[in-house]
């Protein structure tokens, strides 16, 4: 008997996949979910100095402020602005200019966040978009944090929503039609309130996005303070209590308002009774819907895409002017550069790993619901927690809770990279696993598949596309991942956390090195995602 | 006046026509049924009645107003879907409610019309249950009622009944013409059901392959079919090769794979195809008929309402009887020797099928 | 040597008793129809039966073993959910292959009897095809086919022709019965198609609400139905309420309403009980004169339906009931229907073909399917 017959004869065992559950479980809850509430709490006496201290009280909550007002009006305008794209690549799929704007929609999702960052900020600078106008257009501050943050969360909203429109029975759309509605009426009063569950997740993520991220607003941040910037600056002060006071105040809340969310989202009604037939007749002619689609790409083109592509041109001014040479040779800051980019994919590497060994197991009991389903929609929310907390949050109370246990600074790095992305290949894994009909297993198993059997040649087949894409997200985001690096680390800086300091200043480096450095850092997330791309096909 | 005419209405998308050049009148309060096998187009000539596809070329008018490029919205119809395509954020009563809300009608007529069709259907108990707490009758009985609230003169059934058990379908069809009789609208419904378009229908159209093949009355369809797909397709035929060899005033005389059969006289090529339906075969044993073909039985299955015999004939030919429950047990058995004959006024006649017989039958 | 035998199965969902100490015994090679509207927990039954969900209480053997400890793999039953569940990942032949791979069979000896069992199917043709490239006809052929190839001497089909059209329907069914027969295959396919049981079938069980309403042959349950529900779902009946007047020797004399008499041969009731008469439609008939012996009811038509094989006629009789009677087309006389709405007419119905039930006591509408 093959190795593989002998393992699938151990599966059907049920005590050695009950032991797996368990430790999947175990892992999970120990590693992943209860460190980052525990560690802030382990420092709660060292939160009531701040009080003793109003202005910096004062700065730090206005910082709180400033993180959830700009989420919110941010999120807000992702799905107004991201609605009408997604609906017009999913609905208009046949012409050909809409297969290209499908691609360009990611464009802001691979690259990483900081090359964004550095991309906004110099196109809303001198050298960028302002050379035109007397006054800088928009310098760092809160609101070019905005548009960041605007730009980098749209294309969520867009795949989350073409996703959803994809799947989505037109034919209520159609019934309602036929019932006297037009296009307009029919989706206001019937599209969206079934769209509804997918409109609240691509909120959820988006406003959980631009809570969490830390390095990019560092870079187009300035003087002002969000809350992720302000324990940056406490960080790099050495200030411990206003560290722990935001970290614990920017956990809970963003808890509090997420699960509010879950549980307030389906219970919220799209506004449906009112109808206004001729109002909406109008608006649902083609001129108008047409100059809608103009609107949305516009806005799309001139907030999202170009911003983002915006880099290039500063990195292509490295390739003449010599820094490439230096770069290649590794001389200078380049040394430490090659460091960094090394680091930032050993850790991603290892986090993508955990997180699939230990998360695989986990992702089939909850999609599978071999728990008895109040304790799976537990596990099934709990497994949302790490993308909820901003990272830079995570990553202090993850310093406090590790460091406290003596574990090496390096190893923390790594599980707080595996803690920020657990989520995204488990919740991956969760949808594809649900999306297939749990009576191809059945059968499969009635047939004579012992339990590996099946999970091998049915279920990773069918969800071989989705795990590899949950593989590359968690990947690339650990790749992209600045705050909870800046909190746990001083000494291991990888790629990312390195150029916020060339940008900021505090290592001084030529505008076109900064430029050369965003740029190689987009190449190999380019390069690793054609590698995605060459292998699922061959999945395919 | 015809309420419903199209006119040479063809539809086609890449490799497949799915409508040719097809012709129908639907006149004022008729209730009539579209069957065909799948991918016949019927469908989609449904769909193009709607509005929700646009035909390729031909023209659709509903009392001599012409509809093309007119928006469903605008047609003044009722749709009923297969899948019932009911709104699950809204409960029956809102359901039912939708049609008059979005074309504008003051509250309390919308109070009204909900009130009335859902009383017609009997669902006024479960106004505030959600569509996903409903059986499948009572979805479908809520999909009706949501699709006449809005006052259409044109009602549009797309397979209507297919999602539901065979007893619900039993009941439910004759509620969908009742009410469609009563509200005094023209029905058009689809089905690949053909017991079910008889049973309920005024007249029935039979397409095949995106044509219209012939349309009638149930029973003279049935009875007198001018088409052998129409015979084979509406109930089940038994077909046979036939030459003509004598003629007289009131009879002929076929010569049918070596027997001998006589029919009244009618106007008919030389080489013909016979069709019996097994309804109108009677089998009996042989000293209790003494004239008719001689066979044997080779398989019997009860059916409940009537009993199926496999014959097979001493000239080899297979034959199907089917005999209607009579009151008391039949007492022929598989292996039993027998006497066919067919009843002389069903005997239907077709000229020969220049390209045979298979291909007349099938449904593609 | 019964292949399956269930003692009071019992198995319930939350608050929904999906079965309620169910019994049944099915011998080796018999064809077994679970017949019964949706909901009724033929699934379950299945289900359990497969061993995808294990019972509450009550026994279950297959081939006299107890199941419990037994897992899907290892029972030697083949399952056929109602969607087919073909791999789509996998070609015809690597799903019809699936079993005897998975079972240690040799790619070689698997691929060979897949072959053999596609031939038998005639879909050999299409071996390397992918099922969403396949009709449903073909899509169930292949659903059954790796059923067969796995060897397993027990098939359980659940709703099989389900999805196919009417036509397809009717020429699958008996293709289907003997396929497994020639196979010498123990089959036990459920179904709300009551046509469908009648004409497969060697034993029909009637399921309705978890529970077992009655089992026997074909014959057997439409000719003796034992509850109003089986008269009714299985081939449909007339149900007239009414008190038992008077009892003969062989007969009673039930009245109706409106001091309406029939005539049935049915003497399991006294004098004064509440009945319900059943008759099948097919065994009443519609007469413009009456013949005083034969419970000629006066009644008049109230609408007509063609059917095909049969003209079925809705006649009121004078108490506001409806009597549906079914006459064979083969008695009409060239296309012309006898009867027409409004005639006056007289309903016959032979009291040997007449049959009592106890008037049941929360009303009858609750023991005739209603939606």
């Amino acid at each position: 008997m093959g190795l593989l017959d002998k393992l699938d004869k151990f599966s059907s065992n049920r005590h050695i996949t009950s032991i797996i559950y368990i430790f999947s479980v175990g892992f999970f809850l120990i590693i992943v979910f209860l460190p980052p509430l525990l560690g802030i709490l382990m420092k709660w006496s060292s939160i009531f100095q701040i009080f003793h201290q109003p202005e910096l009280l004062a700065r730090a909550q206005s910082a709180i402020f400033a993180s959830f007002a700009i989420a919110l009006g941010v999120s807000a305008l992702d799905i107004v602005a991201g609605l009408p794209l997604a609906w017009l690549i999913a609905r208009q799929s046949t012409k050909k200019y809409v297969s290209i704007l499908d691609t360009m929609a990611d464009i802001p999702f691979v690259i990483p966040t900081v090359a964004l960052g550095y991309s906004v900020l110099l196109f809303w600078s001198r050298e960028g978009i302002s050379a035109f106008t007397d006054h800088v257009l928009l310098s760092p501050g809160w609101m070019l944090i905005a548009v960041l943050h605007f730009a980098f969360s749209y294309p969520v909203v867009v795949r989350v929503m073409v996703g959803a429109l994809q799947d989505y029975e037109r034919t209520l759309e159609v019934a309602a039609r036929t019932l006297g509605a037009s296009p307009f009426t029919a989706i206001r009063t019937v599209s969206l309130s079934v769209l509804k569950p997918s409109l609240v997740s691509s909120f959820i993520l988006a406003f959980a996005r631009s809570l969490s991220e830390t390095g990019a607003t560092v870079m187009v941040a300035g003087t002002f303070e969000n809350g992720t910037v302000f324990i940056k600056n406490a960080s790099d002060a050495g200030l411990v209590s206003p560290l722990v006071y935001v970290s614990f105040v920017l956990i809970v809340t963003s808890t509090l308002i997420f699960v509010t969310i879950q549980v307030l989202g389906p219970k919220l009604r799209i506004p449906v009774t009112k109808v206004w037939p001729n109002l909406e007749k109008l608006l649902s002619i083609s001129n108008v819907t047409r100059s809608r689609d103009l609107l949305t790409l516009v806005v799309f083109l001139f907030f999202v895409i170009i911003p983002s592509l915006f880099v290039a041109l500063p990195g292509m001014k490295a390739l003449s002017d010599g820094t490439l040479g230096q770069a290649v040779s590794g001389s200078g800051v380049w040394a430490t550069y090659w460091k960094a980019i090394g680091l930032s994919y050993l850790v991603a590497f290892l986090a993508t790993l955990l997180n699939v060994v230990t998360g695989l197991p986990l992702s089939i009991l909850i999609a599978r619901k071999r728990v008895r389903t109040l304790e799976s929609t537990i596990l099934d929310a709990a497994v949302n927690v790490p993308i909820i907390v901003p990272s830079i949050a995570l990553g202090v109370s993850l310093r406090l809770f590790w460091g406290g246990l003596a574990i090496p600074e390096f190893w923390i790095l790594v599980l707080s990279h595996t803690t920020v992305t657990y989520t995204y290949f488990v919740r991956s894994m969760i949808s594809a696993l649900q999306r297939t009909p749990p009576e191809l297993e059945e059968v499969a198993r009635t047939l004579g598949g012992k339990p590996l059997t099946v999970f091998r040649k049915i279920t990773i087949s069918l969800t071989k596309y989705s795990m590899i894409s949950g593989i590359v997200m968690a990947f690339t985001r650990s790749v992209d991942e600045t705050g909870a690096t800046l909190a746990v680390s001083k000494q291991f800086k990888t790629a990312p956390v390195l150029l916020v300091d060339w940008v900021k200043g505090t290592v001084p480096v030529s505008p076109s090195a900064i430029g050369l450095g965003v740029g190689i850092l987009v190449l190999t997330s380019f390069i690793s995602l054609l590698a995605f791309k060459l292998a699922s096909r061959r999945a395919h | 006046m015809p309420h419903v005419t199209v006119r040479d209405v063809s539809k086609r998308y890449p490799g497949l026509t799915a409508l040719d050049h097809v012709s129908l009148d639907v006149y004022d309060g008729e209730y009539v049924s579209i069957i065909g096998p799948s991918g016949c187009g019927k469908t989609t000539l449904l769909r193009c009645i709607a509005g929700i596809i646009e035909p390729d070329e031909g023209e659709i008018s509903v009392d001599g107003r012409p509809l093309i490029g007119v928006p469903p919205e605008e047609r003044n119809i009722g749709y009923v879907f297969q899948d019932y395509a009911l709104f699950p954020h809204m409960n029956v009563k809102e359901n039912a409610s939708y049609g008059p809300r979005v074309k504008g009608f003051s509250n309390r007529r919308i109070r009204n019309i909900a009130n009335e069709t859902l009383e017609m259907v009997k669902l006024s108990e479960r106004s505030e249950a959600r569509p996903n707490e409903l059986s499948g009758g009572a979805k479908q009985k809520l999909g009706l009622a949501r699709a006449i609230g809005s006052a259409p003169s044109l009602l549009l059934l797309d397979e209507p009944l297919g999602s539901l058990d065979a007893s619900v379908r039993l009941n439910l069809r004759v509620e969908l013409r009742r009410l469609a009789k009563e509200l005094g609208l023209t029905a058009i419904h689809v089905t690949h059901d053909q017991e079910e378009a008889m049973s309920i229908s005024d007249r029935l159209v039979i397409m095949r392959s995106g044509s219209v093949v012939e349309v009638g009355k149930p029973q003279d369809l049935y009875l007198n079919p001018q088409k052998i797909f129409t015979a084979n397709f509406l109930g089940e035929a038994n077909f046979l090769r036939g030459t003509v060899t004598t003629t007289a005033n009131e009879g002929m005389t076929l010569d049918v794979q070596g027997e001998r059969l006589e029919i009244p006289w009618r106007d008919i090529p030389k080489d013909v195809i016979v069709a019996i339906r097994p309804q109108f075969v009677q089998v009996s044993k042989p000293e209790k008929a003494p004239e008719g073909w001689g066979g044997r039985i080779v398989d019997k299955a009860f059916l409940g309402d009537a009993t199926r015999f496999e014959l097979e004939l001493d000239n080899g030919l297979k034959v199907t009887a089917r005999m209607p429950w009579l009151g008391q047990d039949v007492e022929l058995d598989v292996g039993d020797e027998t006497i066919t004959k067919f009843q002389k006024d069903k005997i239907l006649t077709f000229p020969h099928p220049t390209g045979g017989l298979e291909s007349e039958l099938s449904t593609g | 040597m019964p292949s399956i035998q269930m003692t009071n199965v019992t198995k319930r969902f939350k608050d929904i008793q999906a079965l309620d100490r169910v019994s049944l015994n099915i011998q080796n090679g018999e064809y077994v129809c679970i017949l019964g509207p949706t909901g009724s927990g033929k699934t379950t039954l299945l289900r359990l039966i497969a061993g995808l969900t294990s019972p509450d209480s009550g026994k279950l053997t297959i081939d006299e073993r107890p199941v419990d400890t037994l897992e899907p793999e290892d029972r030697g039953v083949a399952y056929v959910p109602q969607q087919y569940a073909l791999f789509p990942h996998l070609t015809v032949l690597e799903n019809v292959a699936f079993s005897p791979l998975a079972r240690g069979h040799g790619r070689s000896e698997a691929y060979e009897t897949a072959r053999k069992v596609l031939r038998m199917v005639k879909l050999a043709s299409r071996e390397g095809a992918l099922p969403h490239e396949l009709s449903g006809g073909m899509q169930q052929r292949v659903a059954l086919a790796r059923g067969i190839a796995s060897g397993a001497s027990l098939l359980l089909l659940d709703e099989p022709l389900g999805a196919l059209d009417a036509r397809l329907r009717m020429e699958l069914r008996i293709e289907l019965r003997r396929m497994m027969k020639n196979l010498s295959l123990t089959v036990i396919h459920v179904t709300h198609d009551q046509e469908e049981a009648m004409t497969i079938a060697d034993t029909i069980v009637v399921l309705k609400d978890g529970t077992v309403q009655q089992i026997g042959s074909p014959f057997h349950i439409y000719q003796d139905p034992t509850s109003i529900f089986v008269a009714n779902f299985v081939g449909g009946s007339n149900f007239l309420p009414g008190v038992v007047a008077k009892t003969e020797r062989a007969a009673s004399i039930v009245e109706l309403s409106e001091g309406i008499r029939i005539r049935v041969v049915d003497r399991s009731y006294h004098r004064g009980e509440s009945v319900i008469v059943t008759v099948r439609r097919e065994a009443t008939t519609l007469t413009s004169h009456a013949n005083a012996k034969e419970n000629g009811v006066p009644a008049r038509v109230k609408n007509v339906s063609f059917l095909g094989s049969f003209v079925e006629y809705g006649a009121v009789l004078d108490n506001r009931e409806t009597v549906i009677s079914k006459i064979p087309t083969s008695l009409v006389a060239d296309s012309r229907l006898p009867f027409e709405i409004d005639d006056r007419v007289f309903v016959i119905m032979n009291p040997e073909d007449c049959k009592l039930f106890s008037s049941p006591p929360l009303g009858l509408a609750n023991d005739l399917e209603t939606f």
